[in-house]
């Protein structure tokens, strides 16, 4: 247990309400998925500060792969709103 | 075949590193290294045909990437901390003028296109948004100052560093 | 020592604040990912720098694996946030959404 780190994981998983609002009032589709990539990284960000908060190197390989999917997701969405799938 | 070996071994490599600590063998146990073996070379096999006749030479280049570290450090690090402050800035202010101009990237491959299109996305106020047949890159700018800019305008000196680190 | 973790982990919070509060106040999409992008990204460098810091004065038996990680995580963030964020804006503006107050649009001509 690592109060400070945990503190600060908190706080950035606090900010996720920023982009939230984003999401629910965003005129347009490109406008929510850029709210849930920003979402994504600080979803991202904070598991980095509670896995050292636990001390538990599990929550940074979860991470890891977050970040590489939400990538993917992006990409799929962005695909779609295209028109090319 | 020698795309399969590749990027084989590179799996391979980046599992050791990402399981190092496990067990007795060196850093690694037993089940880890079968484990890696297997999965490294059905994911060459599975993937062969994407990255095959794509690779050159000049990726073992130690200059090259000797330049790339400091590319990172230098122009990219430092543009980073004055985009930052600038956007910061423009966030409390609203003071934005946009708009989408094009330029030439100068570049001749598509690693040097990628590389300088994300190194535009991260520096002063610029987005890259697409990219044509001829590399000639569209960018959204947040503070237009000319409406045909050339690429000094634009991204500084990182066009002519980018340039020299993969052609 | 201490200090140091603790500027640098504010550092971090305060672009990341800076970037989900351009989210909400800038006027459309264009604008929007020139906040989330690049502040975010920044601020993420910042907290891992924060991290490896504590590990690297706090070093116990598995601080190599937290802070090589770390930074894996930190290069897969900045590798894939500004290539989504290039993505987004492309099919933003293929589907029909143009950038408000613009100066000049020079990809408005380009045929698809």
């Amino acid at each position: 247990m690592n109060m400070l780190f945990l503190g600060i994981g908190s706080i950035l998983a606090s900010f996720i309400l920023l982009p939230l609002v984003r999401m629910i009032s965003g005129p347009t589709i490109p406008d929510r998925v850029v709210a849930l990539d920003a979402m994504n990284t600080f979803v991202v960000v904070s598991m980095l500060c509670f896995g050292l908060g636990y001390n538990s190197p599990i929550y940074i390989d979860v991470a890891i792969v977050y970040a590489l999917l939400s990538y993917v997701t992006t990409l799929y969405i962005a695909k779609y709103l295209e028109g090319s799938l | 075949m020698k795309a399969f070996v590749i990027t084989s071994a590179a799996c391979f490599i980046f599992y050791l590193v990402l399981t190092a600590g496990s067990g007795a063998i060196g850093l690694w146990s037993i089940y880890e290294i079968i484990a890696g073996l297997l999965l490294s070379i059905i994911v060459g096999f599975v993937s062969q045909k994407y990255v095959g006749g794509r690779m050159s030479k000049k990726a073992l280049d130690p200059m090259r990437w000797m330049r790339f570290f400091v590319y990172l450090i230098y122009p990219l690090f430092w543009e980073m901390l004055k985009s930052n402050v600038d956007v910061a800035i423009r966030v409390i202010t609203m003071d934005i003028h946009p708009g989408i101009v094009k330029i030439d990237s100068k570049q001749n491959n598509d690693i040097g296109v990628t590389l300088l299109a994300n190194s535009i996305t991260l520096t002063p106020g610029t987005l890259t948004v697409d990219v044509d047949e001829k590399n000639n890159l569209y960018v959204h700018w947040i503070d237009v100052k000319k409406k045909q800019p050339k690429t000094e305008d634009v991204c500084g000196k990182m066009a002519d560093w980018v340039r020299r680190i993969t052609q | 020592m201490i200090e140091v973790i603790y500027a640098l982990a504010g550092i971090g919070i305060l672009f990341n604040f800076l970037g989900g509060i351009g989210l909400v106040r800038f006027p459309d999409v264009y604008t929007r990912l020139h906040a989330e992008t690049k502040c975010t990204t920044f601020g993420s460098i910042f907290i891992v720098l924060a991290i490896l810091l504590y590990e690297l004065v706090n070093w116990s038996t598995n601080s190599w694996v937290m802070s090589f990680h770390s930074i894996i995580a930190l290069i897969a963030l900045i590798i894939t946030n500004p290539a989504g964020a290039h993505a987004i804006a492309r099919a933003a503006h293929r589907s029909g959404v143009h950038p408000k107050e613009a100066v000049v649009d020079s990809y408005e001509k380009v045929k698809r």
